[in-house]
């Protein structure tokens, strides 16, 4: 589904992503957690273009949507097969980012409309019948700015979900917010991995990652440090960084 | 009474021609700043310096001087003007159009980059992401200062007086040279007024109309 060979990226001189190898599987759930500055939105922002790579390959779903420039060892990057590509994920913020001059409703339909070329009928239809499922038919006619931002990250999450991805990537979903909002976001993602969507989560919050994750990737200095399933990561990881991080943060 | 009511109306007819310039210098000069600002900021650097370059000459020098430049210097390179409205047309919304590119510019990149993020995962292009994302955000938080160039620009369009076109205040001054009376000035100020508070409820009435988000 998502396969990352020996992607390198460097801010400078600083090495952000240190070839990484990784394959993702349709309906895998993978939770990427880390240090900050380990390079773990970095990863996600890669594999969906918003971060271009120095090296390696990035291929969603066999299509080859990034690889260094001047490869000459295979065919060359086309501009359709990225955005085919592209197209079969969608993302979510830590800050939301929400468009604040439209309505929730707005928010979920526009993209719909102009990218996908829905009709107006269509896209709301679609946009209320997601909007129910992450239960928030009654904010449809609020902007964004009216409403908690528990409420905000769930329209994002509708927003990406109205494009039907196939893969979903969600970046510190719950950084942004007050303590008491985080379960009904996590509530959503965890809806989602019922449906086995295929999921790559950066988080922070470790009980939601050991539940509803398949793969656990420790990440630091830009590598995967260590992969597993949650409860070996967990419990009984081999690499000691592991077990000093886990410690300090489940403190 | 009646000598009052002759001088207002004779002054309001240069109203015509100030009020002409302020249309078609509005209606010109927006669309050409937004091209320009979008070329300021595009990857495109020869474009980029380009427009500049244009900004850097229309903004750094007086509007008086780029009247005469267009009014009795094109001339002498050979090109013809039939009269002065064209010119003076022309050197408004030039001038106006450099301003509003960096007005433009401030506004498109006062825009958070979260927002192009997002309008970029869901598979906008640049043109779409524009269009329905950025622009519409930019001109809520362009209006204060567009509304500033909209006031000048009324008291500007006094500068054409010089170029011999018959507008509010050269009217006016006509009036006082002739009949040795200082009325017919106080007569030109009230009508300014009236249509820069014209302007500033219209700004008022927008800023209101946007306030419906954030």
């Amino acid at each position: 589904m998502i396969e990352i060979k020996d992607v390198s990226k460097n801010f400078g001189p600083l090495k952000v992503l240190d070839k990484i190898n990784l394959q993702v599987d349709r309906g895998e759930i993978i939770s990427i957690i880390g240090p900050s500055g380990a390079g773990k939105s970095t990863l996600l922002r890669s594999v969906i273009q918003l971060e271009s790579i120095d090296d390696g390959i990035v291929e969603i779903e066999g299509l080859r949507i990034a690889c260094r420039k001047d490869r000459d060892d295979d065919e060359p990057i086309d501009k359709t097969t990225v955005r085919e590509g592209l197209a079969k994920m969608g993302m979510v913020f830590q800050g939301f980012n929400l468009f604040p001059h439209m309505t929730v409703l707005e928010n979920v339909m526009i993209a719909q409309t102009i990218v996908k070329d829905r009709s107006q009928k269509e896209a709301q239809e679609k946009a209320k019948a997601i909007l129910n499922k992450v239960g928030l038919t009654d904010k449809e006619n609020s902007y964004p700015s009216q409403i908690s931002g528990g409420q905000k990250q769930r329209v994002a999450i509708a927003r990406a979900l109205a494009m039907d991805p196939d893969i979903m990537l969600f970046d510190e979903p719950t950084s942004a917010l007050d303590p008491e909002l985080i379960g009904e976001v996590l509530g959503v993602i965890k809806a989602l991995a019922q449906e086995r969507m295929t999921m790559m989560i950066v988080t922070h919050e470790m009980n939601f990652a050991r539940e509803i994750s398949d793969r656990i990737l420790f990440m630091e200095d830009g590598r995967i440090v260590e992969s597993g399933p949650p409860d070996k990561i967990f419990v009984n990881p081999e690499h000691p960084r592991i077990r000093t991080f886990l410690d300090k943060i489940l403190s | 009474m009646e000598k009052l009511f002759s001088i207002t109306l004779y002054i309001l007819k240069g109203s015509g021609v100030t009020l002409g310039l302020y249309a078609i210098t509005a209606v010109f000069s927006m669309p050409l700043g937004l091209m320009c600002a979008l070329g300021k900021i595009s990857k495109n650097k020869v474009l980029s310096k380009a427009v500049s370059l244009y900004t850097w000459v229309f903004r750094g020098t007086p509007l008086l001087l780029q009247l005469f430049f267009t009014y009795y210097g094109l001339p002498v390179l050979g090109i013809r003007w039939s009269g002065p409205f064209a010119p003076a047309a022309l050197t408004f919304i030039l001038n106006y159009a450099a301003y509003l590119t960096e007005i433009f510019r401030a506004g498109i990149q006062s825009i958070d980059k979260g927002q192009y993020e997002a309008a970029k995962v869901l598979g906008m292009n640049y043109s779409q992401t524009m269009r329905k994302i950025i622009i519409p955000q930019t001109v809520k938080r362009i209006l204060p200062p567009l509304g500033n160039e909209a006031i000048t620009l009324v008291k500007d369009t006094a500068l054409v007086a010089v170029i011999a076109l018959a507008e509010i205040l050269r009217n006016a001054k006509e009036i006082v040279t002739r009949e040795f009376i200082i009325t017919p000035f106080f007569i030109a100020a009230a009508i300014y007024l009236v249509l820069t508070s014209v302007i500033v409820l219209t700004f008022n009435r927008m800023e209101e109309k946007y306030s419906y988000y954030e």
